[in-house]
This record gives structure tokens, sequence and C-alpha cells, in this order.
């Protein structure tokens, strides 16, 4: 039994994954001698980079006890709107703008009706997320859109800066003021707080409102930003871009060890289940299986992700549950007497 | 005022509203498209909305247990593709035989679902947005993207959609359309009369509530998701013999359509309230707003859009207005104790 606090770091979560990790790069290792290039590293982060920047802010979003399901209909959105703007001659500059402007106004929308009206955010953003795709629909219809400008094009393809392309660069630096923001200020503490106990937060006069409202127009903004990053990664839009992204970005977040009913998990447990399932993708593509059956293995690493900890904690307490028996009591050795007593 | 509080309940002012709206919009797309008011709208609607109806019964059912099933669309799709890829191998399937299977396979995936959810105490959203994944992942493995064609189908079921259960008129009520509204109505009386479904509401209104009271809250929930699972391998059924030709991306998306009718006829996505009858109002209305929008020759790309923005409308009128009315009846009923109390106190 491990009693020892000394040992208690390694049943924590984010160790966990770091084997697993280790445990799937060796088998890619072993299964490819191309996986050990600076092409498929950069190529591993390149294929979902909208999801891994969305599932940042999604962090955010489900430690603070809520869920945003429209993520991936906000990026559909503004990568159309982007299409539709820049195939009626509007400039590309221009429509970049509009895009993000209308990306933040969706996440408004969400938390308004989340943060102000008191809804439940699965009600409301599994209805936006239906309204935002039908909007996108109603823009692009059944064409696609492309040809865009070159720099544009640019900001989506590898090798901008060295090896790497925008959306890593602009990953790298998003993790690090993320794990900042929520690991070190206020008001990262007041997202954790807030995901515990909502009722209490309030009553300790944390502005539970405006922090929803915040994340939410976060959200908005940053997948509209992911849309348009997609667009300039496929170099054409349709009107079912980035459909069911949400499942991936939520199974990122729950592996690392967040839970859904907020509250608890760490960025960094967030950054090594995001390292995870990149892996496990690209080491199946590399074996040659079909994306179906890699979005069924990450569906039911999502479902693994929680259905394990809760088993951990059974046995745990199953444990306990044995020691919780009749024992004698150390001063009452000489009678026969004992009584019941908690050990360990 | 009294009276009317106490003839009916806040949820039956919220059932009549959406039939009045049902009316209305009716009435509004009579005056807009001609030749409205006909047996040909009636069928076309009635035949569009079953498929969701029967699913939206189980989904019902989850809902009201304080859960979500997100992986009905899979579970359609995947029973769909079961029952027409047995029943165009085997031509001497009796019919059966076929509704027999989709509905057990239906049941067994439902089944999964529970079990993760009622014992492996997952949250629902997880589970099924696993399963919706992994479901829909397996159907494309195992049918290796080949299609069930119509002509290897058996006449029987190609022709089942036309088979007429009775005529008021010119308006046939095929035999589907009826199954699906009797499926409606059992268990309707289910909630009402039998003790499982008083047992669905006491545990979505408070589970913890539930278990200390010493129901069996894990069996209730598990059994919920069964039914899920095997009406919606009924609707995979109705699906195979509506379509006919079924991929392996068949019914991809019916979740949404599901869960819409299912919020919009006001049943509270956080459980212990709403009825059938309420869902399948829901389900009507969408299903009137698709027909008609299609021949209104509104451009089918605007659906979405409007679908979404009813589901959001119901929500929030869900928690802007039933509260209120709800305390409302509360304070009516308080007043009126507070009332007597001084009559008895005068004798």
């Amino acid at each position: 039994m491990l009693q020892n606090r000394d040992w208690r770091w390694l049943l924590r979560w984010e160790s966990l994954l770091a084997v697993i990790l280790v445990a799937v790069i060796a088998a890619n290792i072993q299964m490819s001698s191309h996986y050990l290039g600076t092409d498929n590293f950069v190529n591993l982060f390149q294929l979902s980079i909208e999801k891994i920047i969305m599932a940042l802010i999604m962090t955010f979003i489900i430690i603070n006890g809520e869920i945003d399901l429209s993520v991936a209909s906000v990026m559909g959105l503004s990568a159309c709107l982007f299409g539709r703007l820049y195939d009626q001659d509007i400039p590309a500059e221009m429509a970049v703008v509009i895009a993000l402007v209308v990306g933040t106004v969706c996440g408004t929308f969400n938390g308004f009706w989340i943060a102000y009206a008191g809804l439940p955010s699965l009600a409301v953003t599994l209805a936006s997320s239906i309204m935002f795709r039908g909007v996108a629909r109603i823009l692009l219809e059944d064409r696609s859109v492309g040809l865009f400008p070159q720099w544009f094009n640019n900001l989506g393809q590898p090798d901008l800066i060295g090896p790497l392309s925008f959306g890593i660069i602009l990953f790298v630096v998003l993790f690090g003021i993320c794990l900042i923001v929520l690991q070190l200020t206020a008001f990262g503490r007041y997202v954790y707080i807030i995901g515990n106990n909502k009722g209490a937060a309030r009553y300790s006069g944390i502005k539970v409102r405006q922090t929803k409202l915040t994340l939410f127009i976060l959200s908005g903004l940053v997948a509209s930003l992911c849309g348009l990053l997609l667009a300039a990664r496929l170099g054409t839009v349709r009107a079912n871009a980035a459909e069911e992204f949400e499942l991936d970005i939520i199974t990122m977040v729950l592996l690392g060890g967040v839970s859904i009913f907020g509250g608890t998990g760490t960025l960094v447990g967030v950054g090594l289940s995001i390292l995870v399932v990149l892996n496990l993708r690209n080491g199946m593509s590399l074996a040659h299986y079909s994306g179906n059956i890699q979005t069924s293995v990450v569906g039911a690493l999502l479902i693994a992700s929680v259905l394990l900890p809760n088993l951990m904690r059974d046995t745990r307490r199953l444990r306990q549950w044995r020691d919780f028996r009749f024992r004698p009591r150390e001063t009452d050795l000489e009678e026969e007497e004992g009584t019941w007593q908690a050990v360990g | 005022m009294q009276k009317v509080r106490q003839l009916i309940r806040p949820e039956q002012i919220r059932e009549l509203s959406l039939l009045l709206i049902i009316i209305l919009i009716v009435i509004f797309f009579g005056s807009q498209i001609e030749n409205y008011y006909s047996a040909r709208t009636f069928q076309r609607i009635s035949s569009s909305v079953m498929i969701i109806m029967v699913v939206a019964v189980g989904e019902t059912m989850v809902v009201l247990t304080r859960n979500i099933d997100l992986s009905v669309s899979s579970m359609v799709g995947f029973t769909a593709y079961l029952a027409g890829q047995q029943v165009s191998q085997n031509d001497n399937l009796s019919p059966a035989v076929v509704v027999l299977l989709a509905v057990s396979f239906g049941a067994l995936l439902g089944l999964i679902n529970g079990l993760l959810v009622a014992y492996g105490k997952i949250p629902a959203i997880v589970v099924t947005l696993g399963t919706l994944a992994i479901y829909r992942g397996a159907l494309v493995e195992y049918g290796h993207s080949k299609n069930i064609l119509v002509r290897d189908l058996p006449d029987w079921l190609v022709n089942l959609p036309r088979e007429t259960l009775f005529s008021v008129g010119e308006l046939d009520i095929r035999l589907l359309a009826g199954l699906a509204f009797i499926i409606v109505i059992i268990f309707q009386m289910v909630l009402l009369f039998l003790p499982y479904g008083r047992r669905l509401y006491a545990i979505g209104s408070s589970p913890d509530a539930a278990r200390i009271a010493g129901l069996p809250a894990r069996r209730i929930v598990l059994l919920a998701y069964v039914l899920c699972g095997a009406l919606s391998g009924l609707g995979g059924f109705i699906y195979l013999s509506r379509i006919g030709t079924v991929g392996t991306t068949a019914a991809q998306g019916l979740h949404m359509q599901v869960i819409a009718a299912v919020v919009v006829g006001g049943v509270n996505i956080f459980g212990g309230s709403g009825t059938m009858i309420g869902m399948m109002l829901g389900a009507i209305l969408m299903g009137i707003l698709e027909q008609s929008l299609i021949r209104m020759q509104i451009n089918e790309f605007w659906k979405d859009a409007i679908f979404g923005m009813f589901i959001l409308l119901a929500v929030a009128s869900d928690a802007l207005m039933m509260n209120r009315l709800r305390d409302l009846w509360a304070r009516g009923a308080i007043q009126m104790r507070i009332a007597q109390d001084a009559a008895v106190q005068k004798e």
C-alpha cells in the first residue's frame, strides 16, 4: 500500500499520462522509421492544430463547470464567412477581421444565455451549434470557395518560420499564457473555485457571471481564429468545415484529467493528453488504419479516461473498507473486547 | 384564478401553448402555400416525423433521469444497416424476425451505454459522445462502405411505408405512423401509471433523494438506456423501410433532431419533468417546419438555422417562464391553505 507521501505523485493522473505517452511513442518508433523526423513532428501538430489550440480554451470552460459544444460550428461559421466575403471581392484582411468579430459575437451570444439567463450550457451550446452550422450552410450552401491570397495560405503552411508554422507558434505561445493565467493568477483561481462550488464562489464575492461570460467570449474568438487557420491550412472552405471536431477537443481535455463536473484538472495534464492523442493518431495513420477507426479509438479513450479514475477510486474505497474491520485496540489487548476503527 | 390553478398545471399550460404555436404555424403556412391543407401535406409530415418520434420516446426516458443519449443516431444507422444487410442476404426472413433483430441489436448497444453510465459512473454526455463515434466507426468498418440498395430488399419491406392502417376521409393513417403514435401513447401510460415511470421522474428530480429513498437507481437508469437502444433499433427498422438505400453514413446527425424534439417538447434537459405527449408535439412542430419550409421553396439550407433558434427559444422560455409559473401556482396553493386555516379558526 502506498501510504508514504513521497510515493503519492506516482498515482497522479499526469504521471499515468506520461507513462502512456512514452509507451505510445515507443510503439510508434518500433512501427515506422519515418516517425523520428522533423517533418513528421511538424506534421503531427499541423494536422490537428485547430483542435489543440481549441482544447486550451475548452480546459478553462470545463474546469469552470460548463461545456461548449458549439466550438466546431463557430469554427465552420467563421471559415465560411471568410470564404463568402472573400468570394464577394472584399479584401481578405477585412474578411479576417469581420470573421473574428462574428466569432466573438457568437461566443458572447452563448455566454449571455449561460451566464446571465442561467440556462444550462449543454442545452444552449447544443442549440447554438445547430444554429451556427445552419448559418454556415446558408452562407456557402453546397459550394466550396478557395484560391485565397498567398499571405493567407502561408499562415496555414509549415516552413513559415524555420520548419514551424504560424499555428504551432501560436499554440506554444497560447499554451504558455494559459498555463500562467490558469495556475498562477487570481482569474485562474476563480475559474477553479466557480467550477467547484458556484454558490460559494458568488457569496465570496467572485464575479461568477463576468468570469463565465469572459470565458465564452474568449472561446468564440479563439474558435473563429481556429476556423481561419483551418481555412488557411486546407486552402478551401466548405459548409461542413470542422464538423464533429468537438469530440476530439473534449476528449483531449477530459483525458488530461479535467473533471466534466468542473473544479479539478491541470493544463499540464491537458498538454500531455494532447501529445498522447496526437501520437496515437499519428501512429495509427503510419500503420494504415482508417480515419473512422482512429475516431473510434479516440471515443474509447474518452470513455476510458473517466472510467479508469472511477475504478481506481472504487478499489481504493474497497481497500479502505477491507481495513475497516474488527480488530483489537492496542490499549485493550489484555481484554477480549475490541472495537471498530478505521485504519490507514 | 384559483379554479384555473386547480384545473391545470404549469406543464399542461406549456403543452397547450405548444399546440397553439403549431396551429398558428399551420395557419401561417396555409396562407403562404397553395393547396397546403391536403392529404399529401399530412402524409409527408407524418412520415417524416415517425422515425424521430419513435427514437425520441427512448431519448425522453433517458433525459427524464437527468442523463442524455447522443449516440442514438449511430444506433439507428447501425441497426438499419445490419437489418438491411441480413434481409437482403436471406430473402425468406420473416418480418417479425427482422424487427426482432433490429430491436434486440439496438437494445444491446443501449445496454453498453447503460452499463457505462449506471455502473461505470461516467457522466452520460461523455459516454454517449464516445459511443456516438465508436458505433459509427464500427459500422463503417463492418460495412466496408458498401450500400444496401432498394432492389436487394424484399417487396414487403419496400411497400411497408405505403401500407395504410385506416382512412379518415382523404387522410390515410399509415401503418408505421400509427405504430409510432401507439408507442408514444403506450410509453405515456408507462410514465403515468407504472411504478417504473414514476421512478424515472423521482431519479431525475433528485438522484440523491431517490437513492436515499431506496430506489434501485442504477437498474432504473440502465433499463432506460436499454429501452432507448431498443426503440432506436425500431427506429432503424423504420428508417430502412422508408429510405431504402442505406449506407454507412445512415442517420448521421439524427441525434440533433431527436434532442431538438425532446427539448422543444418541454422535457427538462436536467430531468424530472416532461411528458411523451409534449415530446410528440415538439416532434410534430419540427416536422411541420421542416416540410413546410421545403414546400415554400425556401432554401433548404435555412432549415438548421431555424431549428437551432427554436431549440434555444424553447430552452430559454422554459427557464424563464416555467419557474415563474410554478412559483405562482405554489403561492396560490399556500394562500388557499391560509384561507382554509382562517376559516377553520373562525368556527
